[in-house]
Protein backbone atom coordinates (compact mmCIF):
# COMPACT_ATOMS: atom_id res chain seq x y z
CA UNK A 1 0.00 0.00 0.00
CA UNK A 2 2.64 2.47 1.10
CA UNK A 3 4.86 1.26 -1.70
CA UNK A 4 2.15 1.99 -4.25
CA UNK A 5 1.59 5.49 -2.87
CA UNK A 6 5.33 6.17 -2.93
CA UNK A 7 5.54 4.89 -6.49
CA UNK A 8 2.75 7.18 -7.65
CA UNK A 9 4.14 10.17 -5.76
CA UNK A 10 7.54 9.47 -7.28
CA UNK A 11 6.03 9.29 -10.75
CA UNK A 12 4.24 12.61 -10.21
CA UNK A 13 7.50 14.22 -9.03
CA UNK A 14 9.35 12.87 -12.08
CA UNK A 15 6.76 14.30 -14.46
CA UNK A 16 6.67 17.68 -12.66
CA UNK A 17 10.47 17.88 -12.64
CA UNK A 18 10.62 17.05 -16.33
CA UNK A 19 8.04 19.75 -17.11
CA UNK A 20 10.06 22.34 -15.18
CA UNK A 21 13.21 21.26 -17.03
CA UNK A 22 11.33 21.74 -20.32
CA UNK A 23 10.13 25.19 -19.23
CA UNK A 24 13.70 26.12 -18.29
CA UNK A 25 14.93 25.00 -21.70
CA UNK A 26 12.22 27.03 -23.45
CA UNK A 27 13.16 30.03 -21.32
CA UNK A 28 16.83 29.73 -22.23
CA UNK A 29 15.84 29.68 -25.89
CA UNK A 30 13.23 32.44 -25.80
CA UNK A 31 14.47 35.06 -23.35
CA UNK A 32 15.90 38.13 -25.08
CA UNK A 33 19.29 38.51 -23.39
CA UNK A 34 21.76 36.41 -21.46
CA UNK A 35 20.91 37.89 -18.05
CA UNK A 36 17.27 36.82 -18.40
CA UNK A 37 18.44 33.44 -19.65
CA UNK A 38 20.39 32.93 -16.44
CA UNK A 39 17.14 33.29 -14.52
CA UNK A 40 15.72 30.39 -16.50
CA UNK A 41 18.92 28.42 -15.98
CA UNK A 42 18.77 28.74 -12.20
CA UNK A 43 15.29 28.69 -10.71
CA UNK A 44 13.11 26.28 -12.74
CA UNK A 45 16.11 24.16 -13.57
CA UNK A 46 17.19 23.72 -9.94
CA UNK A 47 13.67 22.93 -8.77
CA UNK A 48 13.25 20.56 -11.71
CA UNK A 49 16.39 18.65 -10.75
CA UNK A 50 15.29 18.56 -7.10
CA UNK A 51 11.88 17.16 -8.08
CA UNK A 52 13.52 14.55 -10.31
CA UNK A 53 15.76 13.54 -7.43
CA UNK A 54 12.79 13.35 -5.07
CA UNK A 55 10.94 11.19 -7.57
CA UNK A 56 13.92 8.87 -7.97
CA UNK A 57 14.32 8.65 -4.18
CA UNK A 58 10.65 7.77 -3.75
CA UNK A 59 10.92 4.99 -6.30
CA UNK A 60 14.30 3.53 -5.32
CA UNK A 61 13.88 3.72 -1.52
CA UNK A 62 17.35 2.46 -0.57
CA UNK A 63 19.79 4.08 1.81
CA UNK A 64 22.79 3.86 -0.52
CA UNK A 65 20.99 5.68 -3.33
CA UNK A 66 19.54 8.18 -0.90
CA UNK A 67 23.02 9.33 0.14
CA UNK A 68 24.03 9.94 -3.45
CA UNK A 69 20.75 11.75 -4.18
CA UNK A 70 21.17 14.08 -1.19
CA UNK A 71 24.70 14.80 -2.34
CA UNK A 72 23.55 15.67 -5.86
CA UNK A 73 20.86 17.97 -4.44
CA UNK A 74 23.30 19.77 -2.15
CA UNK A 75 25.81 20.36 -4.90
CA UNK A 76 23.11 21.43 -7.32
CA UNK A 77 21.87 24.05 -4.83
CA UNK A 78 25.40 25.22 -4.13
CA UNK A 79 26.80 25.38 -7.66
CA UNK A 80 23.93 26.56 -9.89
CA UNK A 81 23.88 30.12 -8.44
CA UNK A 82 27.66 30.37 -8.70
CA UNK A 83 27.65 29.29 -12.34
CA UNK A 84 24.85 31.73 -13.14
CA UNK A 85 26.71 34.55 -11.38
CA UNK A 86 29.92 33.86 -13.31
CA UNK A 87 28.10 33.80 -16.66
CA UNK A 88 26.03 36.85 -15.78
CA UNK A 89 29.09 38.79 -14.70
CA UNK A 90 30.97 37.85 -17.86
CA UNK A 91 27.96 38.87 -19.97
CA UNK A 92 27.71 42.20 -18.18
CA UNK A 93 31.41 43.00 -18.37
CA UNK A 94 31.65 42.17 -22.05
CA UNK A 95 28.57 44.29 -22.75
CA UNK A 96 26.44 41.45 -24.05
CA UNK A 97 23.19 42.81 -22.73
CA UNK A 98 20.30 44.70 -24.22
CA UNK A 99 20.18 48.08 -22.51
CA UNK A 100 16.76 48.81 -23.94
CA UNK A 101 15.39 46.07 -21.72
CA UNK A 102 16.83 47.56 -18.52
CA UNK A 103 14.77 49.90 -16.37
CA UNK A 104 17.70 50.82 -14.14
CA UNK A 105 21.40 50.00 -13.93
CA UNK A 106 22.93 50.87 -10.58
CA UNK A 107 26.07 48.93 -11.42
CA UNK A 108 26.85 51.45 -14.16
CA UNK A 109 25.87 54.30 -11.81
CA UNK A 110 28.49 53.14 -9.35
CA UNK A 111 30.82 55.63 -11.02
CA UNK A 112 33.86 53.67 -12.15
CA UNK A 113 35.56 56.83 -13.44
CA UNK A 114 34.63 59.06 -10.53
CA UNK A 115 33.84 62.26 -12.39
CA UNK A 116 31.03 61.00 -14.55
CA UNK A 117 27.60 61.19 -13.05
CA UNK A 118 25.46 58.26 -14.01
CA UNK A 119 22.64 59.14 -16.30
CA UNK A 120 19.68 56.83 -16.59
CA UNK B 1 31.89 36.69 32.22
CA UNK B 2 35.45 37.85 31.57
CA UNK B 3 34.64 41.38 32.72
CA UNK B 4 36.85 41.76 35.79
CA UNK B 5 39.80 39.90 34.33
CA UNK B 6 40.39 41.74 31.08
CA UNK B 7 40.35 45.14 32.78
CA UNK B 8 44.09 45.67 32.92
CA UNK B 9 45.53 42.36 31.81
CA UNK B 10 45.42 42.73 28.05
CA UNK B 11 48.20 40.21 27.55
CA UNK B 12 46.16 37.47 29.15
CA UNK B 13 43.16 38.36 26.99
CA UNK B 14 45.25 38.32 23.80
CA UNK B 15 46.78 35.02 24.70
CA UNK B 16 43.48 33.36 25.35
CA UNK B 17 42.03 34.92 22.20
CA UNK B 18 44.86 33.53 20.09
CA UNK B 19 44.48 30.17 21.74
CA UNK B 20 40.78 30.25 21.00
CA UNK B 21 41.59 31.27 17.41
CA UNK B 22 43.93 28.34 16.99
CA UNK B 23 41.37 26.03 18.53
CA UNK B 24 38.71 27.46 16.22
CA UNK B 25 40.90 26.87 13.18
CA UNK B 26 41.53 23.28 14.24
CA UNK B 27 37.80 22.85 14.79
CA UNK B 28 37.04 24.26 11.31
CA UNK B 29 39.61 21.92 9.76
CA UNK B 30 38.15 18.96 11.62
CA UNK B 31 34.63 19.83 10.43
CA UNK B 32 35.89 20.15 6.85
CA UNK B 33 37.70 16.82 7.11
CA UNK B 34 34.59 15.11 8.50
CA UNK B 35 32.47 16.56 5.70
CA UNK B 36 34.92 15.42 3.02
CA UNK B 37 35.05 11.91 4.50
CA UNK B 38 31.25 11.80 4.58
CA UNK B 39 31.06 12.92 0.93
CA UNK B 40 33.58 10.23 -0.01
CA UNK B 41 31.47 7.59 1.71
CA UNK B 42 28.28 8.79 0.08
CA UNK B 43 29.95 8.79 -3.32
CA UNK B 44 30.95 5.17 -2.88
CA UNK B 45 27.38 4.39 -1.91
CA UNK B 46 28.10 2.67 1.38
CA UNK B 47 29.63 3.57 4.70
CA UNK B 48 32.36 1.12 5.73
CA UNK B 49 35.61 1.23 7.68
CA UNK B 50 37.65 1.02 4.48
CA UNK B 51 35.71 3.90 2.95
CA UNK B 52 36.03 5.90 6.15
CA UNK B 53 39.83 5.41 6.24
CA UNK B 54 40.34 6.23 2.57
CA UNK B 55 37.94 9.16 2.91
CA UNK B 56 39.96 10.61 5.79
CA UNK B 57 43.14 10.12 3.74
CA UNK B 58 41.73 11.80 0.62
CA UNK B 59 40.14 14.52 2.74
CA UNK B 60 43.37 15.42 4.48
CA UNK B 61 45.19 15.42 1.14
CA UNK B 62 42.59 17.84 -0.23
CA UNK B 63 42.91 20.08 2.84
CA UNK B 64 46.72 20.08 2.65
CA UNK B 65 47.09 20.62 -1.09
CA UNK B 66 44.15 22.96 -1.67
CA UNK B 67 44.05 25.19 1.39
CA UNK B 68 41.26 27.75 1.50
CA UNK B 69 41.19 31.03 3.38
CA UNK B 70 39.68 30.61 6.80
CA UNK B 71 35.98 31.33 7.07
CA UNK B 72 35.15 33.13 10.27
CA UNK B 73 32.03 31.62 11.68
CA UNK B 74 31.25 33.55 14.82
CA UNK B 75 27.60 32.70 15.09
CA UNK B 76 25.69 29.69 16.22
CA UNK B 77 22.95 27.57 14.71
CA UNK B 78 19.42 28.27 15.83
CA UNK B 79 17.23 25.30 14.85
CA UNK B 80 13.91 27.11 14.82
CA UNK B 81 15.17 30.05 12.75
CA UNK B 82 16.90 27.58 10.46
CA UNK B 83 13.60 25.81 9.94
CA UNK B 84 11.86 29.11 9.22
CA UNK B 85 14.55 30.00 6.69
CA UNK B 86 14.42 26.57 5.03
CA UNK B 87 10.65 26.50 4.66
CA UNK B 88 10.48 30.08 3.36
CA UNK B 89 13.33 29.25 0.98
CA UNK B 90 11.51 26.17 -0.35
CA UNK B 91 8.27 28.11 -0.82
CA UNK B 92 10.07 30.94 -2.60
CA UNK B 93 12.01 28.52 -4.79
CA UNK B 94 8.73 26.96 -5.95
CA UNK B 95 7.05 30.30 -6.62
CA UNK B 96 10.16 31.64 -8.39
CA UNK B 97 10.35 28.56 -10.60
CA UNK B 98 6.68 28.76 -11.53
CA UNK B 99 7.03 32.48 -12.24
CA UNK B 100 10.03 32.07 -14.56
CA UNK B 101 8.46 29.02 -16.20
CA UNK B 102 5.27 30.99 -16.83
CA UNK B 103 6.97 33.94 -18.51
CA UNK B 104 9.13 31.48 -20.45
CA UNK B 105 6.18 29.81 -22.15
CA UNK B 106 3.89 32.85 -22.31
CA UNK B 107 3.59 33.86 -25.97
CA UNK B 108 4.77 37.33 -26.90
CA UNK B 109 6.25 38.08 -23.49
CA UNK B 110 9.43 40.15 -23.60
CA UNK B 111 10.40 40.58 -19.95
CA UNK B 112 12.13 43.78 -18.91
CA UNK B 113 14.79 43.81 -16.25
CA UNK B 114 16.80 46.11 -14.03
CA UNK B 115 20.08 46.04 -12.14
CA UNK B 116 20.00 47.25 -8.56
CA UNK B 117 22.58 47.43 -5.80
CA UNK B 118 21.63 46.23 -2.34
CA UNK B 119 23.90 47.02 0.57
CA UNK B 120 23.90 44.24 3.16
CA UNK B 121 24.00 45.09 6.82
CA UNK B 122 26.21 42.25 8.02
CA UNK B 123 29.53 42.43 6.24
CA UNK B 124 31.11 39.06 6.85
CA UNK B 125 32.19 36.94 3.89
CA UNK B 126 30.05 34.06 5.06
CA UNK B 127 26.90 36.16 5.23
CA UNK B 128 27.58 37.66 1.80
CA UNK B 129 28.13 34.24 0.25
CA UNK B 130 25.04 32.69 1.81
CA UNK B 131 22.83 35.63 0.90
CA UNK B 132 24.16 35.70 -2.66
CA UNK B 133 23.50 31.98 -3.08
CA UNK B 134 20.01 32.16 -1.68
CA UNK B 135 19.04 35.36 -3.47
CA UNK B 136 19.77 33.82 -6.86
CA UNK B 137 17.26 31.06 -6.23
CA UNK B 138 14.37 33.17 -4.96
CA UNK B 139 11.91 35.24 -6.98
CA UNK B 140 13.09 37.65 -9.57
CA UNK B 141 16.70 38.22 -8.63
CA UNK B 142 20.12 37.05 -9.83
CA UNK B 143 23.47 38.13 -8.42
CA UNK B 144 25.68 39.75 -11.04
CA UNK B 145 28.49 41.35 -9.11
CA UNK B 146 29.47 41.87 -5.53
CA UNK B 147 31.53 44.53 -3.88
CA UNK B 148 33.29 43.09 -0.88
CA UNK B 149 34.37 46.42 0.66
CA UNK B 150 30.90 47.89 0.89
CA UNK B 151 29.14 44.49 1.11
CA UNK B 152 26.95 45.40 -1.83
CA UNK B 153 25.27 42.83 -4.02
CA UNK B 154 24.35 43.92 -7.54
CA UNK B 155 21.27 42.04 -8.61
CA UNK B 156 19.51 41.60 -11.91
CA UNK B 157 15.77 41.71 -11.41
CA UNK B 158 13.65 39.98 -14.02
CA UNK B 159 10.17 40.95 -15.18
CA UNK B 160 9.91 44.43 -13.71
CA UNK B 161 7.00 46.75 -14.37
CA UNK B 162 8.04 49.87 -12.52
CA UNK B 163 10.09 51.39 -9.72
CA UNK B 164 7.82 49.93 -7.03
CA UNK B 165 9.00 46.45 -7.91
CA UNK B 166 12.64 47.47 -7.55
CA UNK B 167 11.93 48.68 -4.02
CA UNK B 168 10.11 45.42 -3.33
CA UNK B 169 13.05 43.39 -4.63
CA UNK B 170 15.42 45.35 -2.38
CA UNK B 171 13.22 44.70 0.63
CA UNK B 172 12.92 41.01 -0.22
CA UNK B 173 16.71 40.73 -0.35
CA UNK B 174 17.14 42.41 3.03
CA UNK B 175 14.42 40.21 4.53
CA UNK B 176 16.25 37.16 3.21
CA UNK B 177 19.46 38.40 4.79
CA UNK B 178 17.62 38.87 8.07
CA UNK B 179 16.33 35.30 7.99
CA UNK B 180 19.84 33.97 7.28
CA UNK B 181 21.37 35.97 10.13
CA UNK B 182 18.62 34.82 12.47
CA UNK B 183 19.45 31.24 11.53
CA UNK B 184 23.25 31.26 11.70
CA UNK B 185 24.43 34.70 12.81
CA UNK B 186 26.07 35.76 16.05
CA UNK B 187 24.37 37.86 18.70
CA UNK B 188 26.12 41.06 17.58
CA UNK B 189 25.05 40.49 13.98
CA UNK B 190 21.51 39.86 15.15
CA UNK B 191 21.47 43.21 16.97
CA UNK B 192 22.74 44.89 13.81
CA UNK B 193 19.91 43.39 11.81
CA UNK B 194 17.16 44.18 14.25
CA UNK B 195 18.05 47.79 14.89
CA UNK B 196 20.24 49.20 12.13
CA UNK B 197 22.54 51.92 13.51
CA UNK B 198 22.06 54.73 10.99
CA UNK B 199 19.60 54.97 8.15
CA UNK B 200 21.66 56.11 5.22
CA UNK B 201 19.88 58.32 2.76
CA UNK B 202 20.05 56.13 -0.32
CA UNK B 203 17.45 57.66 -2.51
CA UNK B 204 15.94 55.22 -4.99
Amino acid sequence: MIATVADWLGAACLVAGAMLGLAAAIGVLRFPDSLSRMHAATKPQVLGVLLLLLGIALRLRSMADLGMIVLVAVFQLATAPVAAQMIGRAAYRSGRLDRDLLDADELADRGSGGGSAGSG
Amino acid sequence: MTGPRDGGREAVGEQSASRRGRFGRWRDQAIALGWLALVWNLLWGQISWANLASGLLVGSAVLVFFPLPAVTFGGRLRPWALLVFASRFAAELVSASLHVARIAVQPGCRPRGAIIGVELRVRTDLNMALTAEAVTLVPGTLVLEMDRESATLYLHVLDTHGPAELVAARERTLALERRIVRAVGSAAELRRIDNPPVEKGTSP
